[in-house]
């Protein structure tokens, strides 16, 4: 059982969060896409070995959802590679 | 191959067991094979053995980055069963239940496989619903399952405490006869003798850290911890893995590798004779030939390749656990593990070429111990032939560029 | 009589004794003792049988190391009570573990005769003719330890969390030194550890501490930031430093059994020890032969002398300390040490002390079968000897105990060599090791590591820990320079040097798995199944890795371990669920009215989502048919009312909900006007519908969105998920109010009657609020929001009010309906109504597998709208897979035959792929006949057709017809 740093309510039980997997990039115009290429956005997934941006929903709290960077052998959380925010880092 | 039988056994328990021959060669690793399947676990090795089976090809190397069966063929609850609700599902595993059974007196090793039944308990009318389509989705192609009452359930469930008051009733239950059990580490290791005996090469503790491809990208090979390996092709069975080893190639796929945690019980006398499965809740529960009670239930919440436990799912289970086995609240636990195991984005498994020229997978088992015969056999037949076996044709990655997925899973359980 | 207990000495109490019966024998012991060391008083050395062979077995150890297995018949019946740790009972009645009839005679001793039959893995290579079901049961029913008694205890647990800065694991003198270095920091600090009373080995070895134990115990227990749990073993640590601990018998609780904590620690201090491992030798493994530390232990804790000729075997000086405590304790001791330079000036120092040491010496074999009479020796000029005793003390070294730090994955095992045993790496910052844990073996030295890793830990926490006063301890004995012996080759073939007695693994056996190719140290531990047993290799593992690599003739370090995998300690499935059982295990969702439904004899179903949802009201003698039916008709003849408060409810807010209703659902949502409503179907971005609904236009930036009870948290996620991840500069908020709504649906022909008698303050008629329309006032004085919206196919009004409200607002529906006969109406009767009506229903038609056009819902999709979720992806899907499953009616023609629902559609009834599947089928009350909704392979283009129903062995006719049968142009609905 992990503990998340919510950045409005601080360092909080994952019970309280709601895990919504890695972290896609928000949604491409499917216009701007070729066909195998948004089927590909809508199916594939990097699925990382170790750090990976992946969301959280804090949902029996804040409500918020934020990104945070965790490996995915060890679980610890830690900042991003180089430290790079993730994408789109929550607020 | 040595024949292993009550005969050889007692002449070799007069040497003092001296005689046994090794159950597979360690050959120097070679810089050419035809085939170069990735990954010596109960998948892999399966795949080898039916490459040099059916399709007469047998210069292949099966490569393995640990000891051969050490991945999900180590981690899992070695549970088989074919109730499944889509035609091309049910006839697949239909199939594996069949080749399971006449594994041992195949391959002349003892899997210890036991068609002991599984109850999948019935604790909503939801979960009726589905249950029964299933059923009698599996009646049109031969495995059964089939509704029992709630006193039959507890009649071949005797261990089943006083349900007065539980928190999800059982309303009835699904009986599927075919449903099996089998010692898991046997399995590989009974497929890599097999394999071994008809040529193949296990190459044990030698990890691919990439691949080799030709001036079009097509792989023609693998670059090992032991060195550069050529292959007509590269078959990757590297279950919980796969996302990893492909994107060495560049290669994207729809997956995610999550954690399924498993427990042990002490072991006590026989107590549970059938696979009980609650999927209301989240549990199954089995006892081992050496009288370990095997428990299991749903896949942690989170993406992990950390193969440990996860702890809230892991009271989950155990609070249904006792609130339908009292009895079994002052029995302890004795060991917990998890294993990685991958889903595709249909949860469908994946035995297909890729976009990669050369390079083949076999993936999305989301718990693949069940599949291993069948999954061998129609992933060799793709590699020989080029072209998907008839049972498997619906599991090609093109369904995923199509959209056209094999949703398995159907509607969402619900809690 | 051998062994025997002391007039002096132990941690017990003399003055209670307790009588207990062990397999019919009738004896005593103390309070205090263990079952174990309460039947080493009684010179019972026999107390099981092997796993396997059924060899006579005693106690090896005198912890969690053994693997003695007793049953409890009484009190509190319960199996696999591990003899050496749990604590004897007044009255109580043991009887050993897979014995018939019992431990001393026992029949499946005849398993020994065919031993050379039954070598690793024998199984493997037979029983495979004909079948290996003909020889199963009989494996079974060997196998296993105890019987789960009927019926059993059933102990009485809860869970707690914990918070700390800095855990302490172990309170041996490391981590008593630990916890009061932190401790006086003022920081907060859990010391946890396994025994009845803190001091550790100071206590299991009697090493005097000059009252530095009480005095440290006294200290801690007064401060308020420290806690202390004693009869407690952390079992398991897990990622981001949550530690799971089993209390047995907490101090503060008498009615509680266990108590399962989770604590989550700033820093962690592993102190908890190690566990002596002993020299395999051939037929090592009788009643009689244990770990040196195990009879120094019977004999510190429990006042028990375990024999009067003891021999200890040992290859390092830790046995030293136990061969004089024996023989201080009236036992004549032999020590026999393979170092030939053992001797030296100790041995004169030994002899005076009463014990003969012999230098260079190597035990061969034991004699005896029962119990050991005496073992064979060699000395170091070769000479054989036979020495008598009944006591075989081993001493192979020690393996610290650092399962914890392994489980954490932040440390590795290395080997040390001069210790001869894996120590572990310190993890990166979250734990560190003390005392014997990490391989300091000495007591003085342990207490001084321990301060040193509690002020390590403090640092870790900003904080600063001052040296504490270390105790002076005299404690000259301990594993130094230890000579690895992993076991002593058998002179003859036939002994067996057993490396694993849970698992009653020989060294034969692993020779055997390595001569077949099982040469991984894991494929050798699975299989030979050692380190499998009840005690999962606590004392073995070193030696079968070192044997492997004897055997291999690769350097033991090279061999690898093996993982360490939780619990630590096995821990009781009661104590992990805790209090969570019956509605605790998952708590309902009631809405206000349930206790009226119940009252009025509801049945009850689970909705979705725990919701609990009336599924009929019964009167007396109807059946659940009966009811539905009649619940269906009021509301089709006349006016019934249902419960509609689980229905997912949020309130959307901001002035960007249009474009985020436009986003999410298939149709335009730009043209509704404020005061109306739009049925809405949402599909996910890959073009599958995920859930179906409403939403209504309160004003202009704010809408209240109803979804499916089961869909609610899905729903919520996703709105969610556009908003903040995918248009995070919409300006929207999602509020969910499902439970603040209560919701009565007022429903059929005389609907707006039964709404005209509850005195509306608003116009109620069809004019002013129309169907889709909605309105705000007052029912009397209760405030409502009422929604025209039928799920049922007639007049529908949907009553919502402020939870408060609903039994209110229930009851004077209930009263002003009386005269038209109103009927509370349950989920049977909706379904009835709805498949009526072709209404499409999550979980039935709504499959996962759907997308609008096959559902009939085509004509909702815009045409305009240039993209929404979904849109793409089911014109991708459409575009090669033009033969979907297509919503129909059916009919069977049989009017009375009901279909299962679930049933497959198949090419004239065939056992052949499906070309689909009835989804819903109920008797209708409108055209009393049994009707169905299919999905059915191009089915709008097959109306008129036959097709088939696949049950089993038969085969149902069925008509393909329209999928409304009842009010078709939705005349009554509009009403």
């Amino acid at each position: 059982m992990l503990q998340i740093s919510c950045p409005w309510c601080g360092l909080r039980p994952e019970g309280e969060f709601v895990c919504l997997g890695e972290a896609v990039p928000p949604r491409p115009d499917p216009a701007a896409l070729t066909a195998g290429e948004w089927a590909a956005s809508l199916a594939n997934r990097a699925n990382i070995r170790g750090l990976h941006a992946e969301r959280w929903w804090h949902v029996r709290s804040c409500g918020r959802i934020l990104t945070i960077w965790r490996d995915t052998v060890t679980h610890a959380i830690a900042p991003g590679p180089d430290g790079t925010a993730a994408p789109e880092a929550a607020p | 191959m040595q024949r292993f039988s009550f005969l050889s056994l007692a002449r070799n328990a007069l040497s003092h067991h001296e005689g046994w021959h090794r159950a597979w060669r360690s050959p120097p690793l070679r810089d050419t094979y035809d085939v170069v399947i990735v990954g010596a676990g109960g998948h892999g090795l399966s795949t080898a053995y039916h490459l040099a089976k059916e399709h007469g090809i047998t210069n292949v190397a099966v490569i393995e980055k640990s000891w051969l069966g050490g991945g999900n063929t180590a981690r899992n609850t070695h549970t088989i069963r074919a109730n499944f609700l889509r035609d091309v599902s049910i006839r697949f595993h239909d199939v594996s239940v069949k080749l399971y059974e006449q594994l041992s007196r195949e391959l002349n090793y003892n899997i210890l496989f036991s068609q002991r039944s599984m109850i999948d308990l019935i604790q909503s009318w939801g979960k009726l619903r589905d249950l029964r389509r299933r059923s009698l989705a599996m009646a049109l192609h031969g495995p059964a399952y089939d509704l029992i009452p709630v006193d039959e359930v507890r009649r071949r469930i005797p261990a089943m405490g006083d349900l007065a008051g539980v928190r999800l009733p059982p309303l009835a239950g699904m009986a599927h006869p075919e449903a099996a059990m089998a010692r898991h580490d046997a399995v590989a290791w009974s497929y890599a003798r097999a394999a071994d005996a008809r040529g193949v090469e296990i190459h044990q503790h030698t990890e691919v850290t990439g691949f080799l491809r030709d001036a079009h990208g097509r792989v023609i090979g693998v670059e090992t911890s032991r060195g550069t390996v050529r292959a007509g092709q590269v078959a990757l069975a590297t279950a919980g893995n796969t996302s990893h080893v492909a994107a060495k190639a560049g290669l994207s796929l729809p997956l995610v590798t999550r954690n399924l945690q498993a427990f042990v019980s002490e072991p006590v006398k026989p107590i549970i004779d059938v696979i009980v499965n609650c999927p209301d809740v989240g549990l199954y529960v089995m006892q081992s030939d050496k009288g370990e009670l095997v428990i299991g239930g749903g896949t942690d919440p989170i993406p992990s390749y950390r193969q440990g436990s996860h702890v809230a799912t892991f009271e989950d289970v155990v609070a249904s656990l006792v609130e339908l086995f009292p009895r079994f609240k002052a029995l302890r636990m004795l060991r917990q593990w998890g294993g990685a195991i991958e889903f595709a984005y249909d949860a469908s498994p994946i035995i297909s070429k890729t976009d990669v020229e050369g390079l083949l997978v076999s993936t999305g088992w989301y718990g693949g111990f069940k599949s291993i015969p069948v999954g061998g056999l129609t992933y060799a037949h793709l590699i020989a032939t080029g072209a998907p076996h008839p049972l498997a044709e619906a599991f090609g990655l093109d369904r995923f560029t199509g959209l056209r997925f094999l949703l398995e899973a159907g509607t969402v359980a619900q809690r | 009589m051998t062994a025997r207990r002391l007039a002096h000495g132990g941690i017990i109490e003399r003055s209670q004794p307790l009588s207990f019966r062990f397999d019919g024998m009738e004896l005593s012991g103390f309070a205090g003792d263990t079952v174990a060391s309460a039947l080493m008083a009684n010179d019972v050395a026999l107390v099981g049988r092997s796993f396997k062979l059924h060899r006579p077995r005693g106690f090896f150890g005198a912890g969690h190391e053994d693997g003695v297995m007793v049953s409890r018949l009484s009190p509190r019946a319960a199996t696999n009570q591990l003899a050496t740790v749990t604590p004897l009972e007044q009255d109580a009645t043991y009887v050993s573990v897979s014995t018939w009839p019992n431990a001393r005679h026992d029949i499946g001793a005849a398993a020994q005769w065919f031993s050379r039959l039954l070598p690793a893995g024998f199984y493997y290579k037979t029983f495979m003719l004909p079948n290996w079901h003909l020889f199963e049961p009989f494996i079974r029913g060997a196998a296993g330890l105890g019987r789960v008694p009927d019926p059993a205890w059933e102990p009485v647990s809860e869970s707690r969390f914990g918070d700390c800065d800095v855990l302490v694991v172990g309170a041996g003198p490391a981590g008593l030194a630990a916890a009061l270095t932190a401790a006086r920091s003022g920081t907060s600090v859990m010391l946890v550890d396994d025994g009845e009373a803190p001091g550790g080995r100071l206590v299991l070895d009697g090493i005097d501490d000059g009252g530095w134990v009480s005095r440290t115990k006294a200290e801690l227990e007064a401060l308020p930031h420290v806690r202390l749990l004693r009869r407690a073993t952390v079992w398991g640590y897990h990622e981001h430093n949550l530690l799971t601990v089993i209390e047995r018998r907490p101090a503060d609780a008498p009615d509680l059994d266990f108590r399962n904590w989770k604590i989550r620690a700033r820093q962690v201090v592993i102190a908890a020890g190690a566990h002596e491992r002993p020299i395999p030798f051939a037929d090592g493994d009788r009643p009689g032969v244990m770990l040196a530390s195990a009879a120094r232990s019977f004999l510190h804790r429990h006042g028990v002398l375990a024999g009067e000729r003891a021999v200890l075997f040992a290859n390092n000086d830790s046995a030293r300390g136990a061969a004089l405590d024996l023989a201080k304790a009236g036992a004549a001791v032999t020590l026999v040490d393979i170092r030939p330079d053992a001797g030296g000036t100790a041995a004169a120092a030994l002899a005076q002390r009463g014990v003969t040491l012999i230098a260079g010496g190597c035990v061969l074999r034991a004699i005896g079968s029962r119990r050991v009479k005496a073992v064979e020796m060699r000395h170091a000029d070769g000479r054989l000897a036979t020495l008598p005793c009944d006591l075989v003390a081993l001493s192979g070294g020690w393996n610290p105990a650092f399962h914890l730090a392994s489980q954490s994955r932040e440390a590795k095992s290395v080997w040390h060599h001069d210790l001869a045993t894996f120590v572990a790496s310190h993890g990166e910052g979250r734990f560190r090791l003390a005392g014997a844990a990490r391989g300091v073996f000495e007591a003085g030295a342990c207490a001084r590591d321990g301060m040193e890793a509690g002020q390590a830990a403090l640092r870790a926490v900003d904080r600063e820990g001052p040296a504490i006063d270390l105790p002076d301890l005299d404690d000259p004995f301990v594993a130094r320079s230890v000579a690895p012996l992993w076991f002593v080759p058998p002179r003859r073939r036939r002994d067996k040097v057993f490396v694993d007695l849970s698992g009653d693994v020989t060294t034969a056996d692993l020779g055997l798995a390595l001569r077949e190719g099982y040469d991984s140290i894991e494929l050798v531990k699975r299989y030979t199944t050692a380190g499998m047993g009840v005690d999962q290799g606590k004392s073995g593992n070193v030696n079968v890795i070192g044997i492997v690599g004897a055997l291999t003739g690769q350097a033991t370090e090279r061999v690898g371990t093996t993982t360490f995998r939780p619990p630590y300690v096995p821990v009781e499935f009661g104590a992990i669920a805790g209090a969570r059982h019956k509605a605790r295990l998952y708590p309902w969702r009631n809405t206000p009215l349930t206790d009226w439904h119940l009252a009025r004899g509801a049945v009850m179903y689970e909705a979705g989502l725990r919701w609990q949802r009336p599924g009929f009201h019964p009167l007396p003698g109807e059946d659940w048919q009966a009811a539905a039916s009649r619940e269906a008709r009021a509301v089709r003849n006349g006016v019934g009312v249902y419960d509609g408060t689980p229905l997912g409810k949020f309130q959307l807010k901001g002035p960007d909900v249009g474009k985020l209703l436009d986003l999410v659902y298939i149709s335009d949502f730009g043209k509704v006007a404020v005061g109306r409503g739009k049925y809405g179907v949402m599909m996910t971005d890959d073009g599958l519908i995920m859930d179906d609904g409403v939403a209504f236009c309160l004003a202009e930036d704010r809408w209240l969105l109803h979804s499916s009870t089961g869909a609610a948290d899905r729903v919520h996620a996703h709105l969610e998920q556009i908003v903040q991840v995918h248009r995070p500069d919409w300006q929207v908020s999602v509020i969910p109010v499902t439970t603040q709504w209560a919701n009565a649906t007022v429903c059929g022909p005389r609907a707006r009657d039964v709404l005209a008698a509850l005195e509306p303050d608003f116009d109620i008629s069809r004019t002013a609020l129309p169907f889709m329309g909605m309105v705000e006032g007052h029912l009397g004085t209760i405030p409502v929001r009422v929604f025209r919206v039928s799920w049922t196919g007639e007049l529908s009004f949907e009553l919502n009010t402020p939870a408060r409200h609903a039994a209110a607002l229930w009851e004077m529906v209930m009263a002003a309906g009386e005269p038209f006969g109103i009927t509370p109406v349950g989920s049977e009767a909706n379904h009835i109504l709805r498949v009526e009506a072709g209404y499409i229903s999550t979980g039935h038609e709504v499959d996962g597998t759907a997308d609008p056009h096959d559902l009939g819902l085509g004509a909702l999709v815009s045409a305009t709208k240039p993209d929404f979720l979904g849109k793409h992806a089911m014109a991708m899907r459409r575009e090669c897979d033009p033969e979907r499953f297509e919503l129909v009616g059916l009919l069977p023609s049989d009017p009375d035959r009901s279909v299962l629902e679930g049933a497959p559609l198949t090419p004239d009834g065939d056992k052949v792929d499906q070309e689909g599947f009835v989804s819903a089928c109920v008797r209708s009350v409108a055209l009393d006949r049994v009707i169905a909704l299919g999905l059915l392979r191009d089915g709008r283009s097959r109306i008129g057709e036959v097709v088939h129903a696949r049950i089993r062995h038969e085969i149902v006719p069925l008509r393909v017809v329209a999928p409304v049968f009842h009010d078709a142009d939705r005349a009554r609905v509009r009403s």
